[in-house]
């Protein structure tokens, strides 16, 4: 943990740290009765326990850690099917590396790739469109997977294999997107969430008007955040101040980055390549309406799951139930803290992850596990 | 792999593709300036980027590079993303 002295701005860190103090004390939250702050982003849970903010800041606060990590929320079944795309005769599957632990019911793409499968990890989907262009008696998949940060690489990507004709590449598509779990969570009658901080790399791609229904609808504050220490207290005491004087809008602290209608030319490339699939299966969350993309019927031959037969496209039913004592969903909506899970440390280590939230370190468990957790846990 | 990095753009490198080099801390790649092509793409030349996955998704000053930097330094971040920009070379060559 990161002590406040080292902070880039110790003295604005001090000051924020106080007017987070003061704000919590008018609201009156205390430990016992905390102010529940989601923050959505993976990048953002990772930062608060890497700088120890959850121990710095009041005890009336308490970070309630989302769905924000795409890894972390990638149901197994679809594991499963990249396994299954990955060892077809010919296929050269490539992945973000983040991918190779997920655990699905025939272990990890890294198992798979011990196994003999041909899986690369690449840094981008460039990276596979030139493999493809390299190997053109192979058939190249790439495994789509994040929100809409990593979204419009891969729409970019397969209209650059379309312009070029390239037949021998196709992607896998995972994308998801951030707004509709946070309905799906703000429409949870046991939620007791009181403000949000928004994705910063997330909101420069689709602005900040998607957010606007958790203001509108909810009457939540959110505000959009940079992913220093300083940008999340300065966050964290604008979500309080909206809390004290009872406002609920959509703040935008990380504009230099954001702007409030996002990038133009990415937004038009989803929406080229992309429509939204009538829903999709979240890890721990179940389905959610409208939450994920699939490739439109126009680029067709780049969508894998066509290509291949599998997945949403396959004829049988593919749900597969997570392992038992799991308690991923439940931790991911912020209903029980890691430590509580009966798998954590003994059944599920991030060495032996057996949930998701184990594989990265953008997810709460491995965090809990790296950093010790917040005040209280036992760690 | 959620959290870009900022990079310096050097030089155009095929501009029909709207392909440019970049320096990300030292090392070399080279990177789709697809989001940001809505000006001359010679423009864009010296300036930082925050690249995602190969794409510079947004133009940012030099200020706000280094800071981003240095966060991503802290989380570990930073060596992450330049390790999986190694392993995308070698998985072009098949010798992962
Ligand atoms: S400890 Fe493992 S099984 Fe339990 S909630 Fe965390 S990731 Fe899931």
């Amino acid at each position: 943990m990161k002590h406040v002295t080292e902070f880039r701005d110790p003295a604005l860190a001090k000051a924020l740290l106080a007017e987070i103090a003061r704000l919590c004390d008018q609201i009156g939250a205390t430990r016992e009765k905390p102010v529940h702050i989601m923050e959505i982003c993976g990048g953002h849970t990772h930062a608060i326990f890497r700088f120890g903010l959850d121990k710095l800041v009041h005890e009336g606060i308490e970070f309630i850690h989302g769905p924000g990590c795409p890894v972390c929320v990638l149901p197994m079944s679809r594991v499963d099917e990249c396994i299954e795309i990955a060892e077809r005769p010919g296929v050269i599957f490539t992945t973000f590396g983040d991918a190779m632990r997920v655990p699905g019911t025939r272990g990890s793409l890294m198992q798979a790739k011990a196994r003999g499968a041909d899986i690369r990890m690449v840094y981008s989907p460039l990276d596979a469109l030139e493999i493809a262009r390299r190997n053109p008696e192979r058939e190249v998949v790439f495994f789509g997977l994040g929100f809409e940060t990593t979204t419009p690489s891969t729409a970019f990507a397969i209209q650059a294999a379309a312009r070029e004709g390239l037949a021998n590449f196709s992607v896998f598509c995972n994308h998801i997107t951030v707004p509709e779990p946070i309905r799906a969570l703000l429409g949870d009658p046991h939620m007791t969430l009181d403000g949000f901080i928004g994705p910063g790399h997330v909101s420069m791609v689709i602005g900040t008007h998607p957010y606007d229904f958790i203001a509108q609808d909810f009457g939540k504050p959110i505000v959009v955040a940079g992913f220093e220490p300083i940008d999340l207290l300065q966050s964290v005491a604008m979500v309080l101040r909206q809390v004290v004087e009872g406002r609920a809008e959509v703040e935008n602290q990380y504009a230099r980055v954001v702007p409030e209608h996002g990038n133009p030319a990415s937004l038009a490339a989803i929406a080229d390549v992309y429509e939204r699939r009538p829903s999709f299966e979240w890890r721990g969350l179940g389905e959610i309406d409208a939450s994920g993309l699939r490739i439109r019927p126009a680029y067709a031959a780049f969508d894998a799951e066509e290509k291949f037969g599998v997945g949403y496209a396959a004829a049988g039913p593919r749900h597969v139930p997570e392992p038992e004592g799991c308690a991923c969903g439940a931790v991911m909506t912020g209903r029980i803290k890691p430590t509580a899970c009966p798998q954590y440390g003994l059944g599920c280590t991030p060495e032996t992850p057996l949930g998701a939230l184990m594989v990265s370190s953008e997810g709460a468990c491995a965090a809990y596990w790296q950093y010790g957790g917040a005040r209280g846990a036992a760690a | 792999m959620c959290l870009g990095i900022p990079g310096q753009i050097t030089a155009i490198t095929d501009a029909a593709r709207l392909m440019a080099m970049a320096d990300v801390s030292g090392v070399r790649r080279e990177v789709s300036l697809a989001p940001v092509a809505d000006r001359p793409l010679s423009e864009l030349v010296g300036h930082w980027a925050l690249i995602h996955v190969g794409f510079a998704m947004a133009i940012i000053d030099e200020e706000e590079a280094a800071r981003t930097l240095e966060a991503l330094r802290d989380l570990g971040e930073a060596q992450e993303t330049l390790d999986a920009m190694a392993e995308g070379q070698k998985a072009l060559e098949g010798t992962q």
